[in-house]
């Protein structure tokens, strides 16, 4: 099942590979992978979405614990919460074809960011789900590229993550 | 009090209370050993190669529980150090290796020596860290100490530019009292409704079986663990990494389990309907072919680390804490609960263990021309009382001293287990013997092993290290050509050396006593004039058996119960 992944790491140099080096070391896979600073200098939050079968997620969980620059994880599966992940997509739009791109951005609340002759570049927001959706509706409409940024997952209601006292 | 960044780093050993620290010089830990040699708190041993630096502290480690420190210089000092490191992170052992780094301007840019240790040892250490600024190193080099020996142990990289050691920057130094850290909180005690629970399991169980691992070396718990298993009058067995947790010369000791364990022991562990599990990690080699593990057994798993729980094996009672407070509330329980409560069903169990035992299956076949290995280990165990320090390299003899050594105490039997590392053994007796020079230090080695950390012997006269070298000589890369007989119909692919040096001379050319040793009839008087040798080294070079194999075998893929027997 797939799984995402909230981590709040200590903001020191190597983070990030220390992740990366444990998913490669032990076999798990990477969907995908976020990084950010948050609001808290200190702190450094992390996304990942990644799958496996229970056992293999608690692993996944426990072995992300142990690594001393972790402060907090939270298997989002865990608990009611929102995805997003934002895509930008460039598209060759000739003709009739731009017509069709701009409806079906609007369809899916997305928006055409650049324009050129040719193409259309559209920015779309939301799950990962809706997001596939968008390109199986572009159909035969040639993509140039496409680029998204990976999940991203918080907690319903007003609770955050929290950072253990020491 | 302003000190430069060398300064500081030894300030800090003091304070840690390190006596000692492994290493090996080169330019970018040059501002170090300056300050090193400016003051008589803490020694140095110079070493020959860094691989022997981290085995001697590992050896260190083990034989006292403290932690091992080691220095080694950027680049090529620092992989050198990389098996040392592996081998203490997989047996879980507390270190402190200090790595020099280019200066602070120049990393990144392919400088002279300049290899990315944090990079490097990432996945082999518990935790490393940059020093990048000297006002950091009291601070870094506290949570070092912290992090390495707290929790579940291991070996921690502290990598230090060049300029940060920089005898012209001086700067305050306090050496910070304590230590906390929000990401990193290892769990002491465990949780009291699961330890119920298991106790509840525990005093019930009907054919239980105690199982147990370095765990409780590396937690200090041998006095807990054998008073809960005396009371509870349960089966126990040991994995390689746990034996002397629990003395080897009483009746309810079953040997060793897993690949090269008992057949008692790995049958009782087949056969069990509860089954104890305390800081031992359900390897490979001793789980054999995981579908087939403990099929009929409850499982309840006693350890410091959330990760190894439930990792290999899914378990019925977790607990996640120190076996020793966890043991200490549990023997409190099993108090409370008068003990075991199956008398009847306990003494069919026992009835059975003893059929099982009756198989003898750790007899050989005797021989007045050749020497056996399994002898040799023997005799040893006699000669020095079953008190001596024992360290080991890997191969088949490690599985003789394993077998054939009884462990009465905890923190005797040196080995790698984890990764298995030839050359390991050498270095680590003279770590052991370092920390106690009035006890009997052996290491127990094959002609193959040796010959990786070899010129440690040199060590080993600069600090007067008397250790007794027993070497276990078949002529073969044993264990190698063991699995090639069993499984590749008896192709020898490079496992026989033609050419061995005269290990007697080699021994002599470093200042030692050598022995060669080839009839049965010498090996006892050859140990105890070896023995008897107080301030020597003495390199023993028995000539054994070439085709010996060690027995019984659990075969990769079988179950516990599919023994192959001699
Ligand atoms: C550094 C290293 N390289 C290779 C191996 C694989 N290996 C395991 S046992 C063994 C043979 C060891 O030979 P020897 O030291 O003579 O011991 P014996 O098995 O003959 O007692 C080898 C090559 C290893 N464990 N470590
Ligand atoms: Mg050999």
């Amino acid at each position: 099942m797939r799984h995402i992944i909230s981590i709040l790491m200590e903001n020191e140099a190597g983070a990030l590979s220390r992740v990366a080096g444990l998913f490669s070391a032990r076999g798990y896979n990477i969907e995908s992978l976020c990084v950010a600073p948050t609001h808290d200098e200190s702190l450094s939050r992390l996304t990942l979405v990644t799958s496996g079968d229970e056992q293999v997620i608690e692993q996944i969980v426990k072995q992300l614990n142990k690594l001393i620059d972790v402060v907090k994880v939270q298997d989002m599966a865990d608990t009611a919460h929102i995805e997003r992940e934002l895509m930008l997509v460039k598209l060759q739009a000739f003709d009739a074809v731009r017509e069709e791109v701009y409806r079906l951005a609007d369809i899916f609340r997305g928006q055409v960011i650049d324009v050129t002759e040719s193409s259309y570049t559209v920015q779309l927001v939301g799950p990962g789900s809706k997001l596939d959706a968008f390109i199986d509706a572009l159909g035969s409409i040639p993509v140039v590229e496409i680029v998204r940024s990976g999940a991203l997952g918080i907690s319903r209601g007003p609770r955050g993550m929290l950072v253990p006292e020491v | 009090m302003e000190l430069s960044g060398g300064q500081i780093l030894v300030e800090c050993l003091k304070s840690e209370g390190v006596d000692t620290v492994f290493g090996y010089p080169g330019g970018a830990v040059l501002h170090i050993y300056d300050a090193l040699y400016q003051q008589e708190h803490v020694n140095h041993v110079l070493v020959r190669h860094e691989q022997g630096a981290v085995h001697m502290a590992d050896g260190y480690a083990r034989a006292t529980g403290k932690p091992g420190v080691v220095l080694v210089t950027s680049g090529p000092g620092a992989t050198n150090a990389v098996t040392g490191i592996a081998t203490a992170h997989m047996d879980s052992i507390p270190l402190v290796v200090f790595t020099g780094q280019v200066h602070s301007a120049l990393i990144g840019n392919d400088a002279f020596q300049e290899v990315d240790n944090v990079g490097i040892t990432r996945p082999c250490v518990k935790h490393n860290f940059m020093v990048k600024d000297v006002r950091d190193m009291a601070e870094t080099i506290k949570k070092a100490f912290y992090v390495a020996t707290t929790g579940r142990p291991g070996p921690v990289v502290v990598d230090i530019p060049k300029d940060v050691t920089d005898p012209k920057v001086k700067v305050p130094f306090e050496y910070p009292e304590k230590v906390a850290m929000r990401s990193y909180q290892p769990t002491e005690k465990g949780h009291s409704g699961q330890i119920r629970k298991a106790v509840d399991l525990i005093v019930n169980a009907e054919r239980p079986m105690i199982y147990t691992g370095g765990g409780v070396i590396l937690g200090r718990a041998a006095d807990e663990l054998t008073h809960f298993t005396r009371k509870l009058g349960y089966p126990i067995t040991q994995t390689l990494m746990g034996l002397g947790a629990y003395p080897a010369n009483d009746k309810q000791f079953l040997g060793m389990l897993g690949m090269h364990g008992t057949y008692e022991a790995n049958m009782g562990m087949h056969h069990c309907d509860v089954l104890i599990a305390i800081g031992a990690r359900f390897d490979d080699r001793v789980t054999g072919d995981l579908s087939k593990f403990c099929p009929h057994a409850k499982i309840v798993h006693v350890d410091i680390d959330p990760s190894s729980i439930s990792k290999n094996v899914i378990v019925d009672v977790p607990i996640v804490g120190a076996v020793k407070s966890v043991l200490t509330e549990m023997i409190e329980l099993v108090n409370q609960a008068g003990g075991a409560k199956k008398t009847k069903e306990l003494e069919s169990w026992w009835d059975q263990i003893e059929q099982w035992r009756g198989m003898k299956c750790l007899e050989y076949k005797w021989s007045d021309e050749i020497i056996k290995p399994q002898y040799v280990v023997q005799k040893l165990w006699e000669v020095t009382g079953g008190d001596a320090f024992v360290t080991s390299d890997v191969g088949q003899h490690q599985m003789w001293a394993a077998q054939y050594y009884g462990f009465n105490k905890p923190h005797r039997w040196i080995n790698s287990g984890g990764l298995g590392t030839m050359g390991f053994g050498l270095p680590a007796a003279l770590g052991a013997k370092w920390a106690f020079p009035d006890e009997e230090v052996a290491c127990v080695t094959g002609e193959g092993s040796i010959q990786m950390c070899s010129q440690e012997l040199s060590t080993a006269l600069q600090y007067q290290l008397p250790i007794k070298i027993v070497s276990l000589n078949n002529g073969y890369l044993g264990m190698v050509r063991q699995w090639q007989e069993f499984f590749y119909s008896g192709r020898y692919a490079m496992s026989y050396m033609e050419s061995l040096p005269d290990f007697v001379k080699l021994a002599e050319s470093y200042g030692h006593v050598g022995m060669r040793i080839e009839k049965p009839s010498d090996v006892e008087g050859a140990l105890r004039e070896a023995f008897a040798m107080k301030d020597r080294l003495v390199f023993m070079d028995f000539q054994t058996d070439p085709e010996e194999n060690v027995y019984p075998m659990v075969p990769a893929g079988a179950g516990l119960n599919e023994m192959i027997l001699l």
